[in-house]
């Protein structure tokens, strides 16, 4: 599905990304671990289609199509979902509109008419039922005023609404308590099929608890420097990313 | 002839139509002096600073348009709020239509100021309240000096007006070039309520230049909300001259929407003469080609424990200019006042200018005033966010802009003023998204 290969990328001449290599198929979960300014975030940010970031070297495929050149809203269209570490208040738009105008302009961009308002409805409903989302909610503005983790579950619920082949979840983790963590753990859960994919970009190792990742990644000065299975977590838990900077130097 | 030198000529054919022996006149004979004095402003004044006249002047103007236009209801209609039931003063180049209008005696006066002005029963209104409130100077003063047409009117004690008022300024094809020098009283009287929607509509290609003055008393707890459409063709410049005086615990709200015209203007002036006042003053502007809408507002805080709310918003595109300057006098008397003022501006093109000046005044020392301005552009994280949820760029950028613009709305009491204001926000930003406006 996915497959990155040698991936550099700058920011204003300052190398973050220095040759990633990455393979995702359908129906895996895989974690990136890190610590902080390792090019987690930044990593997301380039899949997604951020232009803030220039691609100096290598090439990212997705379905063995080259994205590089597509923006962010194509990028969309083709099933690409980033849940944002810092989600952006929107005043003006409720969140219904929001993700009312997403799903139609994607469906546009597919070629199919917009969702019938009904069907809208039921999966508004259906959704954030599931994601134990009150309605009141859905009609105020996007991520104004929200806490951390209504702002978090929101990204979730959109993901679920659109329901893409890829999700990444930028450290989806971070402001949430532990119930909240579950609830938003399960909504991903639920969602996962053997056709779709998910990279989990995380800190801790707290919430691969819940969400329980095939591979795990640990990035260090833009590069993966050590791949394994989720032991891995559990060993970076306990140790620290220590270990693995002096793994690396040595 | 330039423009100045054939309106201070008119005036004496203009004295052969009115009565000079009335009071007023002695009014309209200080005011054309003035205006022979001061002339039109130019850059050279502080509050004209950003704003040239001299683009809406060199136009050969007619200062008496000859001829009666018909007008069908239907070629107007779109111009009207016609969802709901209202009352209409309608002028078409200046003269009353009666045609299309909806006035009414039964219990308050919505009619003319023509009437006003001449007839015995409305003498004693007239020399209390007209040109009471308005300054006498510049396009005041002009105004003052052909005062003879517009909207009067006058709600007594304890009435809740039942519905709207919209009073529409039409401009037709039938001049080269027209000047309008409409002139609004309105007195609501304690304890009544009244809400108002004007909009000044051209149907030509020829140059119109209207300078208007509306003067609005709010007595003793009455409640005034006022809207202004300002969405005219780009032949079309205007100058909006409002003055309102507010008696105690009164409450006044103005909201201007300036889309169109090609020049725009409004002074829009508050004095507080009482305690407990409220006085609100919003705006959105959206602006391009090679638009210029100016707002300078004041508000003056002339009593003790007021409030003033101003918040403006404007969109400048293209080669547009938005000027807006905002001036807050506190005397030394008015303490416990609060005193708000904000506006931000989005600029969405390298040529597109705006200026903003907040001017505050402030003599007492007991007193809350704030104000903030900003000028920027949209947020481009913002940007990425939509357009990775799949909103493309277009839409993006519009939806933002819509939901910058849209939340002056809040305010605005009358449901189909709100959804008709919306809706052109929408058309001017050319929002086309997935879910009903």
């Amino acid at each position: 599905m996915l497959k990155i290969k040698n991936l550099h990328a700058s920011i204003d001449d300052k190398a973050i990304l220095k040759g990633i290599n990455l393979e995702v198929k359908p129906g895996e979960v895989h974690a990136i671990m890190g610590p902080n300014g390792s090019g987690k975030s930044t990593l997301a940010s380039v899949i997604a289609g951020k232009d803030e970031f220039e691609v100096t070297k290598g090439s990212i495929l997705f379905e063995n199509e080259d994205i590089q050149e597509l923006d962010p809203e194509e990028r969309a269209h083709k099933g690409i979902f980033l849940s944002f570490q810092y989600p952006i208040e929107i005043p003006g738009v409720t969140v219904t509109n929001f993700i009312k105008t997403a799903i139609n302009e994607t469906r546009k961009a597919q070629g199919l008419e917009e969702m019938p308002a009904n069907e809208m409805l039921k999966k508004i409903r259906e959704k954030s039922d599931f994601l134990e989302i009150n309605r009141k909610f859905l009609s105020r503005s996007l991520n104004e005023g929200f806490s951390g983790g209504e702002k978090k579950r929101n990204e979730i619920f959109q993901m679920a609404m659109l329901e893409p082949k890829l999700a990444i979840l930028d450290e989806t983790d971070s402001g949430l308590d532990i119930d909240a963590l579950r609830v938003v753990a399960n909504g991903v859960n639920k969602l996962k099929s053997k056709d779709n994919a998910v990279i989990v970009i995380t800190h801790y190792q707290r919430l691969l608890e819940y969400i329980v990742p095939d591979f795990v990644h640990v990035l260090h000065n833009g590069k993966i420097v050590k791949s394994g299975t989720k032991e891995l977590a559990h060993e970076l838990e306990s140790k620290g990313y220590d270990w693995i900077k002096e793994e690396v130097t040595a | 002839m330039e423009l100045k030198e054939k309106l201070v000529a008119s005036f004496m054919a203009f004295e052969d139509q009115v009565d000079v022996d009335a009071p007023v006149h002695d009014i309209r004979t200080e005011a054309i002096k003035k205006f022979e004095v001061e002339g039109f402003p130019t850059k050279k004044l502080e509050a004209w600073k950003y704003t040239s006249l001299n683009p809406v002047l060199k136009f050969d103007y007619s200062v008496f348009p000859k001829t009666e236009p018909k007008l069908q209801y239907g070629d107007i209609k779109q111009y009207f709020l016609h969802d709901i039931d209202t009352y209409k003063i309608v002028f078409v180049d200046g003269k009353y239509s009666s045609y299309l209008s909806q006035t009414t005696h039964d219990g308050i006066d919505v009619c003319l100021m023509s009437s006003a002005l001449t007839k015995p029963k409305y003498r004693i209104i007239i020399e209390n309240y007209f040109n009471k409130a308005a300054k006498n100077e510049g396009l005041s003063a002009l105004n003052t000096a052909f005062s003879y047409e517009g909207a009067y009117i006058h709600i007594p004690k304890n009435k809740l007006v039942d519905k709207p008022i919209q009073i529409l300024h039409l401009a037709t094809g039938t001049e080269t070039g027209l000047m309008l020098q409409p002139r609004n009283l309105i007195i609501v009287d304690e304890n009544s309520h009244l809400e108002v929607i004007e909009r000044h509509q051209s149907l030509t290609e020829n140059p119109v230049l209207t300078n208007s003055v509306t003067e609005i008393f709010a007595n003793k707890r009455a409640i005034v909300d006022y809207y202004k459409v300002q969405n005219d063709r780009q032949s079309a410049s205007l100058i909006d001259n409002t003055y309102i005086s507010q008696k105690r615990e009164s409450h006044v709200s103005v909201h201007t929407f300036a889309f169109g015209g090609k020049l725009t203007r409004n002074n829009l002036n508050f004095y507080q003469n009482g305690e407990r006042i409220n006085s609100t003053l919003k705006g959105v502007t959206i602006i391009g080609d090679k638009q210029h809408v100016d707002h300078n507002t004041l508000v003056h805080h002339q009593q003790p424990n007021c409030e003033s709310h101003q918040d403006y918003k404007s969109i400048v595109g293209d080669s547009a200019t938005g000027v807006f300057n905002g001036k807050i006098i506190v005397d030394k008397i008015a303490q416990k006042t609060n005193a708000f003022q904000a506006n931000n501006n989005l600029i969405v093109s390298d040529k597109a200018t705006m200026n903003t000046k907040p001017q505050l005044e402030i003599f007492a020392d007991d007193v809350k005033c704030s104000h903030g301005c900003t000028i920027g552009q949209l947020d481009e994280s913002a940007m990425f966010y939509l357009r990775s949820r799949g909103i493309p760029e277009k839409e993006a950028r519009a939806l933002l802009m819509f939901a910058f613009s849209n939340d002056i709305l809040s305010s605005v009491k009358i449901p189909e003023v709100k959804q008709r204001i919306t809706k052109l926000i929408a058309e001017k930003l050319n929002v086309k998204l997935g879910f009903d406006l």
